[in-house]
């Protein structure tokens, strides 16, 4: 028989079968496959399949390499090798024959072969490379579905590196006349976009052009790009806002076919993705924010509860944090998903609330808030809120009470899950206090006041993190109860070391709070005997902790110096340099003492010294570190002790566990006073003056009175109107009285707990800005109040200093920050990109009343720069602030040896001004006047520029130049504007051309030190040299050497301030380990080599 | 959308559709954990859960569980009528599905569901036009099926 009979003769048994229905359901149960599944579901044990599946395989494979097999056979195989890996069973054996299916089959073999394709192979199976030829070809063929088939397997997975090879033609099918295939193509190439955005980059026009086109589908399509492009850069969208709008419009209006209904609701997930987009556009913008309110409201409108709660309440979540005046419609709606049973919608509400809180509704929310974590099992969801429950009990709390017991029920149900700068911002805040002496003395007696039952109580059942507070609480601060004796506090605590479940962290927290407190005499015994248990504790911290108890509860005038109970915290001066130490070195030193190396390297060398390789440099010091390091942290005596010099002491306290809890500008534990490393971290900011205790009475009762106050608490027969009064005290001091008739009293309430403001020179605008608009708003209007009081808590400086110069150009006041960490543009390319240069420039983006000033006058300053520096590279000129006469601009120069602030200050009134001084200054930088600083008289729509060269002093991440400039208007009024300006600390990097030689001697002479692993940018090239190139270009670092795979590299801020970076591959890393003379500057550094390589 | 798994009430996967790349290993194990997980909790319980990093959303259907794995900020609600709509599809084109429609045609349902479906986000939510992209390749077969069947007599 000829072989063209026998297929034919093989293929006739399911060809007969046909049906004519297209979904032929139970056609194939007489098929192989159909056997195959029969055959399963008779057997009996897991053991028979096995068997079963092993031998079915068997066939499969024995027919597939078969010459014989039709194409039409193979498709049968590739069915049933479908489903035996569905069943679990490998089947590799086939993927190879599905991509040959996929390629020589006619259309419906083609399509199981690619279905096969697609399911056995993921992205970066070496396999799918053969399949790229197949689809070129269908991508090209005029056969629709083969197109179709094509597309969609690229849409699901293809070989990043042969994007190239077929994206024309992808490109080119979105002006394809059949919908459904441009629709696929715009879905490739979004995938594309998510394995290799860089390939796709040219093709954004065409992305609009999709946007734009007639059938949804192919729109929707694109919408998911937009998502993803507009989650990573907000601002370079928002022009599309007003599209997104009308596409929304029209959707929620019904304009949409009728069978993109879902149940009577238009396109329900068109709308959910074009709600995204607006909020994602929406966000921290006013002005764009206005354009959606009207259609957001709509969309809330029509949609009905049940389908669409909680996408709803998502929206409405970003647009509050915009207008929280519209939450107001909706209160009803939100009362009622507060009552939900689904737990989700309960938590997506209580995240609306959140954003909605202010100092009239804190108190019901946060219950409302408690009250679910003491329903929540969820670990994330109790973190995230607990987080919440304190940032609102911080900023908003009514009274001290309140807040000490709310943050009370934080610490008992967070538990240690909690964020570690929970309990550290709370210390931090008893710590620092208020403006009102009185009130802190309060405040702090009430705290006490609340632990004591605790520990009386049952202390084994609260948290660590709890423990710790209170200890160190009540060691602080229980002197200000007068009638606690220490004696109790000291015994109250010595229960907790005996606790079983107590960490060794909480024992030295306790052992610390104890060496405060004890004044020897009646204490003594307490003393005695703990510090007698612990001094022989197997854990070095604790025994340290009990030695120190022990002496100083011996040497009262010791303890005095140490741990003195009066003093300022700001008068603290730390020498981070360790300079009175020098002395003891370098005797140690000549006494044969190895100098000293941090834990790290000791550690590398450690690792180095196993295998062969050891430093580049040559170089490589003995290992002896043993005698001077650990002997030395056990010696009594406390102001030899961990002479180890400035790792030592730092390394310690992270092994007590209290790492978490430093304070910011804490740097080194050595003060000039003497040893501090053995307090916790952050008794340095809490010696606050005390005046001398009052007693006050137990409150222990009242805090449950006072949640009784609360209207929700209050008995009501009529459900709705309980739920009305809830929503009264929810949405109360959102809005103004008269629109809403639900809203109670909407005065404002100044903020509690504002941290006392520090440094008030010059230095700090970030004080100085928050000064000036607290002072601005006192008559304001209730939205205004809202929006200053989350301002104004808002620990971010940055955000706080752009919306403040966007509130005080409203008010016309002057007051304004700038950030430039644009690149400098070249003199060259200067202004061919001008709208994306405008996005880096964050106050640009607020249209204040009056001209913006750098709008329109940017193009002419660059004529207003001082001759000398014109051919240099400058960064943009950013407008600074502006009031009603003055407008202030400012830029910065590079030179090779210095930079230099160019201030531009225009005169943009109808009058002259008189008397004009400017002033600028800086915490980290050395400024000098270049030129004399303009002063004196100013004409109408004159220009005065002012030029000044900075230095670093301190090096920082962001370096900052603050400034004021002083005025008279002819009507003799005095006026003054103040601004600030950021430097990125890349600025100041310059190349520093050193030899190897030159190089390894100064490694081993620098002291300060850190290393992290870096990413390695892996294009074709060797990655280090590519990193290195990379970090060269971006930070202009000057490369010293590379051997293999190390490297060395030099910088220095302008002309002195070195540093060195040493660079290995490692691990698919770039190790790198920096050290310079100067403190912080490798950390900083390093921050910058981390931003150059992200943005690449 | 990181997955998307059919699985019955034994146990046993209908469909796997996978958007993330993943190593055989990690699919089998993620299916088997997710299997059990889903298969314990009783019918009240809600059709939301948090694993892993991920929100698995499923429901029920007859003997059928549909299972999908969204990111964490993607909508519960809109995945649970995605898998809806999906079901609707799949319903309208056998006609009253079952679940022996799913098992001895899971290549059709694949069909179907690429054309919902694409690179784990909706590619085409209009009913009319899934059918008819899967219609259109169906008649294609037919008319290729009788061809062959006229060549070979």
């Amino acid at each position: 028989m000829s072989d063209v009979v026998e297929k034919t003769l093989t293929a006739l048994p399911s060809l007969l079968s046909l049906d004519s229905h297209p979904g032929s359901a139970k056609l194939s149960s007489t098929s192989k496959l159909g056997n195959l599944i029969r055959g399963i579901t008779e057997l009996t044990s897991k053991h028979e399949e096995e068997k079963l599946i092993q031998h079915e395989l068997l066939a499969i494979k024995e027919q597939v390499s078969s010459p014989n097999t039709t194409m039409r056979q193979m498709k049968e195989l590739m069915v049933r090798s479908i489903y035996c890996e569905m069943l679990g069973y490998e089947a590799s054996f086939s993927y190879i024959h599905a991509i040959k299916l996929a390629q020589q089959g006619t259309v419906l073999e083609k399509r199981v072969g690619y279905l096969a394709v697609s399911l056995f192979l993921n992205e970066s199976h070496e396999l799918l490379l053969l399949l790229v030829n197949t689809v070129l070809k269908d991508l090209q063929s005029t056969n629709l579905i083969e197109v179709c088939m094509a597309l969609t397997v690229v849409s699901q997975m293809f070989p990043k590196d042969m994007i190239p090879a077929i994206l024309p033609l992808v490109e080119e099918k979105l002006n394809h006349p059949k919908e459904i295939i441009r629709r696929k193509a715009v879905l490739a190439l979004y995938k594309f976009y998510l394995i290799a955005p860089n390939q796709v980059q040219h093709i954004h026009n065409k992305f609009r052009k999709a946007l734009c086109d007639k059938d949804p589908g192919v729109m929707t399509a694109s919408l998911h790009i937009y998502l993803q492009m507009i989650q990573e850069n907000p601002d370079a969208y928002k022009d599309l806002t007003p599209s997104f709008v009308t596409i929304l419009k029209q959707v929620v209006g019904g304009k949409l076919p009728m069978d993109f209904n879902y149940h009577t609701v238009p396109a329900p997930w068109l709308q959910i993705q074009l709600l995204r987009i607006l909020a994602l556009l929406g966000k921290n913008d006013q002005s764009t924010s206005e354009v959606m309110y009207e259609v957001l409201d709509e969309s809330l409108r029509r949609a009905e509860m049940n389908h669409n709660i909680t996408y709803g309440l998502k929206a409405l979540t970003y647009v509050v944090q915009q207008d929280p005046k519209l939450a107001l419609q909706h209160q009803m709606t939100i009362i009622e998903c507060l009552d939900h049973p689904d737990l989700i919608i309960k938590r997506e509400t209580l995240e609306l609330l959140f954003r909605i809180t202010n100092a009239q509704n804190v108190t019901v929310i946060v219950e409302k808030m408690l009250e679910f974590l003491c329903i929540s099992e969820d670990d994330h969801t109790t973190i995230d809120l607990v987080g919440k429950v304190a940032e609102l009990a911080e900023k908003y709390a009514p009274d001290n009470e309140w807040f000490i017991e709310t943050m009370n029920t934080v610490f008992s149900l967070g538990g240690d899950m909690m964020q570690p700068d929970i309990p550290n911002s709370f210390l931090k805040l008893l710590s620092e206090g208020f403006d009102s002496v009185e009130e802190d003395r309060k405040l702090k007696l009430f705290a006490v006041n609340s632990y004591v039952p605790l520990l009386r109580g049952e202390p084994g059942k609260l948290p660590q993190r709890f423990l710790q507070v209170i200890s160190w609480v009540l060691g602080e601060y229980s002197h200000l109860r007068e009638d606690l004796e220490p004696a109790e506090v000291l015994s109250l605590l010595a229960k907790l070391l005996d606790m079983k479940n107590s960490s060794s962290e909480t024992k030295s927290w306790v052992l610390m709070a104890m060496t405060k407190l004890c004044k020897g005499g009646t204490d003594a015994s307490v003393t005695q005997e703990v510090s007698e248990t612990y001094s022989s504790s197997l854990d070095t911290v604790l025994r340290q902790r009990a030695h120190e108890l022990q002496y100083l509860s011996q040497d009262p005038e010791l303890r005095a110096r140490v741990l003195p109970r009066g003093a300022n915290p700001e008068t603290l001066e730390v020498d981070s340099s360790l300079s009175f130490l020098d002395r003891f070195v370098s005797e140690a030193l000549a006494a044969g003492a190895a100098p000293y190396k941090p834990p790290h390297q000791r550690q590398e060398e450690l690792d180095q010294s196993k295998a062969l390789s050891l430093e580049p440099y040559g170089l490589s010091l003995p290992i002896s570190m043993s005698s001077c390091s650990i002997t030395d942290r056990q010696s009594p005596t406390l102001l030899s002790m961990s002479s180890g010099l400035s790792g030592d002491s730092a390394d310690l306290s992270h092994k007590g566990g209290s790492s978490a809890l430093k304070l910011d500008g804490v740097k080194r534990v050595w003060g000039r006073e003497g040893y501090l490393a053995q307090r916790e971290p952050v008794e340095e900011a809490a010696q606050v003056e005390v005046p001398s205790p009052i007693q006050s009475p137990g409150r222990q009762g009242e805090g449950d009175s006072l949640h009784s106050q609360t209207p929700t608490q209050t008995p009501t027969p009529e459900p709705e109107q309980e739920k009305q009064q809830l929503a009264s005290s929810l949405f109360v001091g959102l809005a103004s009285q008269s629109s809403v008739s639900l809203m109670g009293k909407s005065e404002p309430t100044p903020q509690r707990f504002r941290r006392k403001a520090k440094g008030q020179g010059p230095g700090s605008s970030f004080n100085a800005s928050e000064q000036i608009s607290s002072s601005l708003i006192s008559p304001p209007s209730a939205v205004d109040n809202l929006l200053c009081n989350n301002l104004l808590d808002s620990n971010n400086a940055s955000e706080l200093a752009e919306q403040t110069s966007q509130l005080s150009q409203r008010l016309t006041t002057a007051n304004g920050t700038c950030h430039t960490e644009a690149e400098l543009t070249e003199p060259d390319t200067k202004g061919c990109n001008p709208a994306l240069r405008r996005d880096n420039c964050v106050v640009a983006a607020d249209p204040g009343p009056h001209d913006d000033p750098g709008r329109l006058t940017e193009v002419c300053l660059d004529s207003y720069l001082p001759a000398e520096l014109s051919g240099l590279s400058h960064s943009e000129i950013a407008p600074l602030c502006a009031n009603q006469s003055l407008n202030l601009s400012a830029c910065h120069v590079q030179k090779e040896d210095s930079l230099i602030l160019v201030v531009f200050i225009i005169n943009s009134s109808e009058s002259a001004i008189q008397q004009m001084l400017l002033q600028v200054d800086s915490e980290e930088l050395e400024v000098s006047c270049l030129c004399d600083s303009p002063a004196g008289e100013m004409t109408s729509h004159s220009v005065a520029v002012g030029q000044y060269s900075l230095t670093v002093k301190r090096p920082a991440v962001h370096v900052e130049v603050v400034g004021t400039v002083s005025y008279q208007l002819p009507a003799g009024t005095s006026q003054s504007l103040q601004f600030s300006y950021k430097v990125p600390l890349t600025s100041f990097i310059r190349p520093f051309v050193v030899s190897t030689e030159e190089y390894g001697t100064m490694w081993l002479s620098f002291s300060h030190d850190t290393k992290q692993n870096l990413t390695l940018i892996n294009d074709n090239q060797e990655p280090l040299t590519a990193t290195l190139n990379a970090l060269k270009k971006k930070l202009q670092l000057h490369v010293v050497e590379v051997i293999g795979m190390e490297g060395i590299v030099a910088c220095r801020l302008l002309q002195d301030l070195p540093c060195l970076m040493h660079c290995r591959v490692n691990a698919g890393w770039l190790a790198v380990w920096l050290r310079s003379p100067v403190p912080d500057l490798p950390d900083c550094l390093i921050y910058h080599c981390q931003r150059a390589l992200q943005s690449l | 959308m990181q997955f998307m798994l059919l699985f019955s009430r034994q146990g046993k996967l209908r469909l796997q559709k996978w958007y993330v790349p993943l190593s055989d290993k990690e699919r089998k194990k993620i299916s088997r954990d997710l299997v059990q997980t889903i298969l314990a909790r009783k019918p009240k319980m809600c059709s939301f859960l948090e694993w892993r990093d991920l929100k698995i959303v499923y429901k029920r259907y007859a003997s059928l569980y549909f299972c999908c794995a969204v990111e964490d900020q993607d909508n519960e609600l809109i995945t649970l009528e995605i898998i809806h709509r999906y079901v609707e599809l799949l319903d309208k084109y056998f006609g009253s599905v079952c679940e022996l429609d799913i098992i001895f045609n899971f290549e059709k349902a694949y069909f179907i569901l690429d054309e919902f479906l694409l690179g784990g986000e909706a590619q085409e939510t209009s009913k009319k036009n899934v059918l008819k992209a899967i219609e259109q390749a169906d008649l294609l077969q037919e008319v290729h099926s009788v061809l062959l069947q006229f060549s070979a007599l």
